[in-house]
Formats: structure tokens, sequence, C-alpha cells
């Protein structure tokens, strides 16, 4: 070969070489590409998710404060009617008692006595009533009783509500601002964890207002949701998958649930009003009745989860009982659903946490009511989480915006700790190999 | 040692061993279709396989050996569409009556797949299940006893004595091979069916199940479907030649191997094609 037949073949090389080098390079900035949207996407998830958080955070923080007073009110035997202790006006009798500390008396009109009853929980009156109930030889006496402030006063003292505003945009007026100050100097006045939000139901009182009727209420109907929709699902879905023939009718019934689990929930709010309230009579607004409602809508999701995590079991599994001789039951309860326990549990129970905090086909069946207690059986009247966020958001007290803000931290946390409850259970599952 | 050797005994009735490929066939195929759905994958296939002796049933990819070999504990019963015709006798009884109940045949009938598939359970409980739901152990010792001397009986009892509540499937691919075996053996089967069972394994760990295989011939019919020919060569003592569905020759195998009668088969064991 001479050099002249060399260098051509040399060239060719050379150039194969320097594309090659040129889609290397193209696949390597590609792939650089690729991982910065992929960063992208999750930075602008995070963010968002951040901002989220943060603003609810920075709302609600406040609603867990809240300020109470220590006050002795003298009660006098003019101001009670024995004979009608209800009827008795126990708010103006605190309200007197808080200007007499301050050194001050009502004038003719009562227009004192009614700005301090505008700064004074209505609960003070009430703890009043309670202890004269029960021992009725209180009267003439000075008793001290400790109350949270009125909503109002809590924001003034959060710094919420400014002495700089104009007077006709501010709800406290100079003379309530300067008692607050005076009470809080003599230390009458001190901020606290607000238990009160914890332990207390709804109530007109945003002071007095609280999450727990809701909490409970949401625990009763996730029970019900759940002890109808898990086993039913899994069932079903357990059917379908390892026991039904493949057929026509299999097949409708698989694009049937596939659909269901795309319908509108208000669609199953209104289902729940004609079949379990109007036909089946199942008391309104009552857990059960939410949790027959959310039942309905976990079922297709669920089915849908047990079926995919079924279906992961590798067929082998299936053939290796089935060729020691266990019948098709046995190879199904004894394998195949241990193996897809922890896939059934995790569907379940992401659905279920959806089903938490649902909303809208609770409005359909009468959920949407103003419930100031605590739900005692699966049929009394009830409120749960994200319908209680709905009211107060709607309620056009200012001091219930923080406390909305602060019910959805809670709702937060109810499904932080379920999602926990997924994990742990996935795991301890997941322990049988 | 336990009731379990002397059941697979009383099965397999007399106590003379006979001449391997000598003895009337424990299974008798005839006239074998099998269809999964429209498409056939087996036509007329006959053949008999001797009890106390290796089939083995070789053939080129697709030619429907595995097919067959899943007829005979009606496995393709589990396939949605498929539909078997033909008569199998197993001893004197048409497995595919209706009065056979496929569950009990294939505790009958035992099988070993390609892919070791053991239980995600302790190496205890893959060998214990078969035994346990079929009754045979009335009390805990009884159910050790069996699962031992099925151990014992795969060769696995030596390597897995100390570790018996281990994950099967924490075993090496050639022991999690012989743990099948061993679960298989545990339920007293008659026959063994096993479908390329080396296929997945190193050259150390087929020789261990060619071993065994050959150690188990004395007491069960076995039938072997194998992709390799030296294999067949070596384990079985009756081999059979399946082609797009049919069977092309059937014999002993020393005289498959050394003078084949049709041209198909020869050019396969040759190597020119397949």
């Amino acid at each position: 070969m001479t050099d002249a037949a060399l260098t051509p073949a040399q060239a060719a090389k050379a150039r194969a070489r320097a594309q090659a080098e040129a889609r290397l390079k193209r696949r390597y900035r590609a792939e650089t590409r690729f991982r910065f949207y992929g960063r992208a996407a999750i930075f602008l998830a995070l963010a968002f998710l951040v901002v989220l958080l943060g603003r609810i955070g920075t709302q609600g923080y406040s609603t867990f404060v809240d300020y109470r007073i220590s006050l002795p009110v003298e009660i006098s035997a003019d101001r009670v009617d024995m004979a009608d202790l209800g009827g008795s006006n126990f708010n103006l009798m605190v309200a007197e008692s808080a200007l007499a500390v301050l050194g001050e008396e009502d004038d003719v009109y009562g227009e004192a006595s009614s700005e301090m009853m505008a700064i004074l929980s209505g609960d003070l009156g009430f703890q009043i009533l309670d202890r004269l109930r029960e021992d009725p030889s209180l009267i003439g006496q000075t008793i001290t009783v400790q109350g949270p402030m009125k909503a109002n006063a809590s924001l003034y003292y959060k710094g919420q509500i400014s002495r700089d505003t104009e007077i006709g945009g501010r709800l406290l007026s100079d003379r309530q601002l300067d008692w607050l100050d005076e009470l809080r100097q003599r230390d009458m006045v001190s901020g606290g964890f607000n238990w009160t939000f914890l332990s207390r139901s709804d109530s007109t009182e945003p002071e007095q207002a609280g999450v727990l009727g809701a909490v409970v209420g949401s625990a009763m109907m996730l029970l019900v949701t759940a002890l109808l929709a898990a086993p039913i699902g899994v069932l079903a879905a357990t059917y379908l998958e390892e026991f039904a023939p493949k057929n026509r009718w299999t097949d409708l019934i698989e694009v049937n649930i596939n659909n269901l689990a795309a319908v509108p929930s208000i669609i199953y709010g209104l289902l729940g009003l004609a079949v379990f309230i109007n036909w089946l009579a199942v008391p309104r607004s009552s857990p059960l009745l939410g949790g027959l409602v959310l039942a309905l809508m976990a079922l297709p999701t669920i089915i849908i989860a047990t079926r995919a995590s079924l279906r992961a079991v590798p067929p082998s599994i299936r053939e290796a009982a089935l060729a020691v001789g266990a019948s098709r039951t046995q190879t199904v309860f004894h394998h195949v659903l241990p193996l897809a326990m922890p896939g059934m549990m995790t569907g379940t129970i992401l659905s279920l946490a959806h089903a938490l905090g649902e909303t809208a086909p609770l409005l359909m069946i009468g959920m949407v009511s103003f419930v100031p207690g605590v739900p005692e059986t699966l049929t009394s009247a009830a409120t749960v989480l994200p319908v209680q966020i709905f009211i107060w958001e709607n309620a056009s007290e200012r001091a219930f915006h923080e406390r909305t803000a602060a019910a959805i931290i809670v709702l937060l946390v109810f499904m932080v700790l379920m999602n926990l409850a997924a994990v742990l259970l996935r795991r301890r599952f997941e322990r049988r190999w | 040692m336990t009731r379990q050797r002397d059941d697979a005994h009383a099965l397999g009735g007399s106590t003379t061993t006979p001449r391997a490929g000598r003895a009337g066939p424990k299974v008798s195929a005839t006239d074998i279709s099998v269809f999964y759905g429209e498409k056939q994958a087996l036509f007329d296939v006959s053949l008999d396989m001797p009890d106390r002796a290796v089939t083995a049933l070789i053939g080129p990819s697709g030619c429907g050996k595995s097919t067959f070999l899943r007829c005979i504990n009606r496995m393709n019963d589990t396939i949605p569409g498929a539909r078997v015709e033909g008569r199998i006798i197993l001893d004197d009884e048409d497995i595919n009556d209706r009065g056979v109940d496929p569950v009990l045949l294939r505790a009958r009938v035992g099988m070993v797949f390609q892919k070791p598939n053991p239980f995600p359970k302790s190496i205890f409980e893959n060998v214990a299940y078969g035994p346990r739901i079929h009754g045979f152990a009335s009390t805990k010792n009884e159910l050790a006893d069996i699962v031992e001397s099925s151990l014992k009986r795969a060769g696995l009892w030596t390597e897995v004595a100390d570790r018996l509540q281990a994950p099967g499937t924490s075993l090496s691919g050639g022991q999690q091979q012989r743990l099948v075996i061993a679960r298989a053996i545990a339920v007293s089967p008659e026959v063994i069916l096993m479908d390329e069972p080396c296929s997945a394994l190193d050259p150390i760990a087929t020789a261990k199940i060619e071993e065994l295989i050959d150690d188990l011939r004395s007491q069960y019919c076995i039938v072997i479907v194998t992709h390799s020919m030296a294999q067949a060569a070596r384990v079985s003592q009756r081999t059979a030649f399946f082609h797009m569905g049919t069977v092309v020759e059937s014999g002993a195998t020393d005289e498959i191997f050394t003078n084949p009668r049709d041209t198909r088969t020869q050019d396969y064991i040759t190597g020119r094609f397949g």
C-alpha cells in the first residue's frame, strides 16, 4: 500500500471518529438538558408547596395563641334572679366588674359596659352561671373567673389590629384599646396555647370555636368509609382479577369501574341524597351517611389499586402453588393476597386520605351545617374538617379567617398521620418477604 | 424412615425395580390436541411414559413440548381459552375425566418449572406447604419429618439444615431449584414433570440437578423437557422428539441418539436446525 492510498482511508476514519464524537457530545448534552428539566420541575413543585404551606402557616399559627383574662367578679344579689338563673345578665355583671377593676363606672346609657362586653368573651358569664347552679351560696361573694378575651381583643394583642388605623376602619374604639392596654399592664391578661381551639367544637363566637367536633366527625366518617370500602373493594378486586371468567360481562364491569373512578365527587353526593336520605332514610348530616357516600366514592379507586397490585404478583407464584395441589382459593389466599398486601394497603389508605379531604359530596347531603357539639353516635349530626374549613371561610368575622387556616393545618396533620400509618403498615407487611 | 417414603413405594406398586423403559407405561397419552383459542398447538400427540424412568421431551422452541407437559397435570386448565382433546391415562384413570379433580391430580403429578419459583416464605414453609394443605401430617413433628426427608431426597438438607427459617428466595439459583423439587416431592407424587429445570442454572448447579434426577428415577416417573441434547442423553432412558406440534419420533434414548429413523430428528440432534 502506498501513502497515496492510505490517506483517503485515514481521512474517512478520522471523519467517522469526529462524527461519532459529535454524536456522543449531542447525547451528553441531551442528557444534561433532561436532568435540568427534571430538577426544575422538582424545584417548581417544592416552591409551590413551600408557598402553600408557608401561607397556611403564617395565617394559621396565630390561632394557636390566645389571650385569657383572670377577673374577680362580684356577684351582687340584685343582679341575679335565682328563680331564673339563665335569664340573668351575667355578661353585664362581668363587664361592670372589669370596669370597676379599671376604676371606671358605667354610664347611664350602658355604653361603657357594652363596649367592655365587646372585648370580654361571653364564656366568662357562662362560667359564673355554671358555678352558681352548682353552689347558690356564692351570691354576694367575689369569685375569680378565667376565660378568653373576645376574638377582636386577641387580634389586637397579636398586633393584627393597630391603633394607627382610622377609627371607622377598625373594630375597636380608642377607649377599648386603652382598657386592653391597661388590663395587660396589670397582668390580668396573659397569652398561652389555645387549648380551646383543640378541645371545643364550632361556635358562633370565634374565641370559643374549635375543631374537636370536626375532627371526631371526620374520624367517625372515615371509620365507616374504611370498614365498608376496604373489604368490599378488596373482595371485588380479588374476585374480578383471580376468579371471574374473562368475558364480555367482566369487560363491561371493568370499563364501568374505571369510569366510576373518574366521576365527579359531587355526583356521589347527589346519589347519596337520592338513595341514602330519600329512600333509605339515613339521618341527614350524620357520619354514617357521609361514610356511606364516601365509601361509594372510594370503592373504584380501591378496586383499581388492588387489581394493579394483584396483577403485579408474578404468575410463577400462582403456578407454584397450583402445581403442589393448592386450589385456586388456597393459591389466592395463601400466596397471592399476602404478596399484594402492601400495594393494596397503600392504594386503600391513599383513597381514604382522598375521602378525608372530600367536601363537595358532603355539601349535598347536608353536612354543611352549624354543629356546636361533638357527635356522640354515628347517626348524630356532625361536621367534618373540610366542611368546617368551608364554613369558617365563609364567616364574616375576621377571627374566623385565622381559624380557617388553623383548621387546614389540623387537617394536614390528620392526613400526615394517616400516611404515616400507611407507611408503617406497609413496612410491617413487607417484612414477610 | 417416614410414612412418606412408604407412600411413595405403595403408590409405585411392586417393590421390585423394573428395568427402565421396559415396564408398562405409567402415563399414556393418546391423540392429544391442544388449542389456545383458535390456534392449535398440539396435533394428535400420543406418547407413553414408563414408571421409574426419565422421559425426555426434546425439540425446537415452540414445538409444543411444554404444552404437552402441562397437559399431564392439567395446568393448561388454568390458561383462559385453552382446550385439551384426547386421553391421558395415569395408571388406569383418564385424568381428563369429569370425576377427576385437578387439584388432587396435581398432588399426584408434581411439577418443576423453568425458573426456580420458591414461595417468598421460609425454606421450611416452602416444603411444608403442600403436605399441610393436603393434610399429610397430623402433628408438627410429622410435618418436620416430611420436610426433612423431602429436603434430604432433594439433596439440599445438608446445605439448609441449620437455616430452615431463612427465606427460600435467599438461596442460590441451583439451591432454589432443588428446594422446588423438594417441595414437589413432599406431597408424595407419582409423576414429576420438569419444564427445562436447568436452563436458568450454571453448569455446576445443572450437574447437581441431573444427579438428583438420576437418584429420583428409582421412585418416580419423571418427564423432563430440555433444550440440551446432552442433558437428554445423560439423564433420560426414553426420548420423544417434538416438531411443530407433533411427535416425530419416540423411543429409547440410546436409539434416538445413535440411530434416529426420521431425518428431521437426525438434523435436530446433529445441530443442523433448531
